[in-house]
């Protein structure tokens, strides 16, 4: 919102002859408005470095960490043990919609304002369906499999045993190191978020059991005999894993949505300026859904990382 | 934010005499478009300017309340009750006494006005402002909308931090850097509950405002520059306003991660930077965290924020320097590399605020190597200053007292940096009046000068009138020596041992050996903040009674805010942008007919003689 001066002296100024660092034009062809968009993006990409690097320092100080083949497992329709296929699909969405992105920012750079609202509402729905996605994701975590920023049941075992059953005996179950439990809630309805377990017949009040532990919240922590290694022979029950996973899941993934649908809101606002002739009496090949269209890259690109800390490493 | 283009060619620029104060402008034609909600960045640099006077002195007036508790504990403070309230505390016997909380409040709000609003809100926005458009030849900023915005937002934060004061439960009082555990329990101390919330709010609303105003300064510095303006042409405080900018770009969003983490662990219940804690003897429920990742986040930007404090004043001194000593620049190349490479390195030291925190020492190893490299390019600008002034025509205005003594407070604080840095001196003096000392000289003190030497030198550009030199003479000298009576025994204090931020020292022995020094230190900061009502009362008489300006050029420099009329209006320039032909710094060239030649003339008109 340059003066209007200012803009039609830099108009004037511009294909003179001279390097472009030399004033009187725009380096890289780029205008201010595209620019300051780029240091937008680039100081937003230090805040998410900020919080990746939170991340790796809690997550390397933790002993152990959830494996995410197993926590993120549960898809809807009641689909179990499909590791990552949820997250695929999600991340299929996002992905595609910067494809669609592309397209709205080329229709633009023709004067197609058609082609830019038609694009711009397929990525608009690309957006709003990987927000949906993480809708349900984060229900089934937090309704069905009770994590949330503070509580994570999601362990890992660090010895090897068996399982004892609800009356304390040995069970067929053998643990192996590295192998993770979510720890299940009594009296709480098992989904599709449910890894399992058949435990409906039993006494679940707070407090020590022959094969399990009820804590006070309603967790039932199962015991099981550790076969090997200095404590073997002893009767162990499992452990709530790191708290620092679920704050972190909900911490960054909530900021990473945050910015998706802000995304969106202003994808929507674009497209209806787009929609109205706005951009095509600018006569600047629809800047404006070029600049939205940096912003919706960069929430892909740093979903990219996010997966890849979260989901695969 | 979009050009619009569409609009045919605007009468504005070429227009009519009568247009004087509104050239190539339509938006402020009323009194709340020309003086509140401006969007003209000389306006808002003064609307910077001002705030930050209002704040300057708050935050200086705490440091007098909280230095006489360090100087005088056993006074009796009773008549202080009728201002201070709750906040002094009398005993049966009538005896009043500042409260400890009250104290921890205030040493902690000094620090954060001081650091965050006077010398990064303020001091970059008054100048970066003022000078960016005016010396790069542009008309406005990049987006004179964001800019108005940025001002805004500083002074909510600003107002959401003076009000944390008055919440029932008093201000934050763990020290401007916020450490966890005191800011992450509500329940810490009595500070931690909502005057900690109203801190962060206010502090994420201040980085808001700096990354607004930042991409705007980098936009115009790289994209508005007029014909001939090459980067290499630039002047100085451009130059260190430029890399400023991109340091607050890179550094405050970091500021803010730590910010929205801490906030979940004060509000959600999450354990990001608090593990095993106990209060009150009861165990709290939060495993697994790490405070010093908490030190990390914060020093990446902590650091860099030394920086943004000082690269301005640097800027301001190195061109008030050449203009008043008739010189050119010493090593002008030089002068940018090293602001660059201090820009660079800036990001690379933070944990040699750290030491302590059991780190590695290997790793310290690196910080400490770092640390002390950044002595290079602060040495080679020290040395350029000084070359600068080596024969030149000094003449030994305001701002040119101000810069000397800039120069004078680098290198003492500069020399005691070289300490600090030392991982193994940092041991002993970590924590101690040594730090105190050497941060107040080298970032407070200097930083100061280096504004108050941009206040005196284009106080006539702002409001088209001088400041009364002879007051500024007295504020310079006053200051000067106030200055260095309250800080120079601090290094002695600090050396043997006295910690910082204590409220009493007097359950340590050894330390009662100090109390005719910690007396001498708040007798002259009174004294010394005394002097800067003379400032106050000069800058405001100044800017209605102040001798009036007659000519454009009342300083024969040669930046290009000079070719501007007395008072410009909104888009600068009446006529056309100056075209740049030359560096800022042709003074005393040989063969010209003055003893400067503005960056605007044209290179032939010159050189025949």
């Amino acid at each position: 919102m340059a003066t209007t001066d200012t803009v039609i002296e830099k108009q004037g100024m511009q294909n003179q002859s001279g390097s472009a660092w030399d004033g009187g034009n725009e380096p890289f062809k780029a205008s201010y408005g595209k620019l300051m968009m780029w240091y937008f993006l680039l100081s937003d990409a230090f805040t998410f470095a900020g919080f990746l690097i939170a991340y790796g320092a809690l997550r390397f100080s933790s002993p152990t960490w959830p494996v995410p083949d197993f926590v993120f497992s549960t898809a809807p329709f009641g689909i179990h043990d499909a590791p990552l296929i949820f997250v695929t699909v999600m991340s299929f969405l996002l992905i595609i919609s910067s494809v669609t992105m592309v397209r709205a920012v080329q229709e633009g750079q023709r004067e197609n304002k058609n082609g830019v609202v038609f694009w711009m509402l397929l990525t608009i729905l690309g957006g709003i369906g990987f927000l949906g996605c993480q809708a349900w994701e984060w229900t089934n975590l937090i309704a069905t499999e009770h994590m949330t920023v503070d509580v994570n049941p999601f362990g890992t075992h660090t010895e090897a045993g068996v399982y004892l059953d609800a009356d304390g005996k040995e069970t067929e179950e053998v643990i192996e190191v590295g192998d993770s439990y979510l720890i299940h809630k009594a009296g709480a309805g098992h989904g599709e978020g449910d890894h399992g377990g058949d435990h409906a017949a039993h006494d679940y009040s707070a407090g020590d059991h022959a094969g399990y532990f009820v804590n006070e919240e309603g967790f039932i922590q199962r015991k099981f005999l550790v076969t090997e290694g200095p404590d073997a022979g002893m009767v162990k029950m499992e452990s709530f894993g790191p708290k620092a996973f679920g704050a972190l899941f909900f911490f960054i993934t909530g900021f990473h949505g945050f910015h998706v649908f802000s995304g969106v809101v202003f994808l929507f606002i674009i497209m209806i300026n787009a929609g109205s002739g706005l951009y095509m009496a600018r006569k600047n090949g629809h800047e404006m859904v070029e600049k939205i269209g940096l912003y919706w890259h960069f929430v892909d690109l740093v979903w990219v990382f996010v997966f890849l800390v979260f989901y695969l490493l | 934010m979009d050009p619009q283009t569409h609009n045919p060619p605007a009468a504005g620029l070429a227009a009519a005499p009568d247009a004087h104060e509104h050239s190539g402008d339509k938006y402020q034609s009323t009194f709340i478009t020309k003086y509140i909600f401006s969007q003209d960045h000389k306006m808002i640099a003064r609307q910077y300017l001002i705030t930050g006077i209002v704040w300057a002195v708050i935050g200086a007036l705490m440091s007098v309340i909280f230095r006489l508790q360090l100087g005088f504990p056993e006074e009796d403070y009773a008549w202080l009750r009728p201002i201070l309230g709750k906040w002094i505390i009398v005993n049966s016997d009538g005896i009043g006494s500042i409260a400890p909380d009250f104290y921890y409040a205030m040493v902690t709000l000094h620090g954060t006005i001081m650091i965050f609003f006077v010398l990064t809100g303020s001091l970059s926005g008054t100048f970066s402002n003022l000078l960016i458009p005016l010396q790069v030849g542009a008309r406005d900023m990049a987006s004179p909308f964001m800019n108005m915005l940025s001002y805004w937002l500083f002074l909510l934060s600003t107002l959401v931090m003076g009000a944390s004061l008055f919440v029932s439960t008093g201000g934050f009082g763990g020290g401007w850097t916020h450490y966890p555990p005191l800011s992450a329990l509500p329940q810490a101390m009595s500070g931690s509950g909502a005057g900690m919330t109203l801190w962060i709010v206010s502090i994420m609303l201040f980085i808001a405002s700096v990354l607004l105003g930042g991409i705007n300064y980098i936009a115009t510095i790289l994209n508005m520059r007029t014909k001939g303006m090459s980067l290499w042409r630039m002047p100085l405080t451009t130059w260190s306003f430029f890399v400023t900018a991109i340091i607050g770009l890179l550094s405050f969003p970091v500021l803010l991660a730590a910010l929205a983490l801490l906030t979940f662990d004060r509000s959600m219940g999450t354990s990001f930077f608090l593990s095993e804690i106990f209060i009150g003897g009861q165990p709290l429920d939060h495993i697994g965290g790490s405070a010093i990742l908490y030190q990390h986040l914060f020093w990446f930007l902590g650091h860099p924020e030394v920086y943004i404090v000082i690269l301005p004043a640097m800027g301001i001194v190195s061109e008030v320097l050449a203009v008043h000593s008739r010189k050119p620049i010493f090593g002008y190349k030089a002068m940018v590399y090293s602001i660059m490479s201090i820009g660079f390195l800036s990001f690379l030291v933070w944990a040699h605020h750290m030491f302590m925190s059991g780190m590695n020492p290997f790793i310290g190893n690196f910080f400490v190597v770092a640390t002390l490299i950044i002595a290079v390019p602060s040495a080679v600008k020290v040395f350029n200053w000084i070359a600068t002034l080596f024969q030149g025509k000094i003449s030994f205005t305001t701002p040119m007292l101000f810069s000397i003594g800039f120069v004078s407070m680098f290198i003492s604080g500069g020399l005691t940096g070289i300490f600090l840095g030392n991982s193994a001196i940092d041991i002993q003096l970590h924590d101690t009046y040594f730090v105190v000392a050497h941060f107040h000289i080298i970032m407070g003190v200097a930083a100061f000068f280096g504004t108050f030497a941009g206040v005196y030198h284009w106080f006539p550009k702002m409001f088209g009138r001088f400041m009364n030199e002879t007051l500024g003479k007295i504020h310079f000298w006053g200051t000067m020596i106030g200055a260095y009576i309250i800080f120079w025994p601090m290094h002695y204090l600090g050396m043997a041992g006295v910690p910082r931020r204590y409220y009493r020292f007097d359950s340590f022995q050894a330390f009662g050996q100090f109390d005719s020094i910690n007396q001498l230190i708040t007798i002259a900061t009174i004294i010394t903040f005394g002097l800067q009502v003379l400032f106050i009362l000069n800058f405001f008489f100044s800017i209605w009674k102040g001798r009036k300006v007659t000519s454009l050029n009342p300083w024969k420099a040669n930046t290009l805010e000079w070719t501007t009329p007395i008072t410009p209006g909104h888009g600068n320039w009446e006529g056309p942008i100056p075209e740049v032909h030359r560096w800022a710094y042709d003074y005393s060239t040989k063969g010209a007919i003055e003893d400067y030649v503005p960056q605007h003339h044209p290179v032939e008109r010159q050189g025949a003689h």
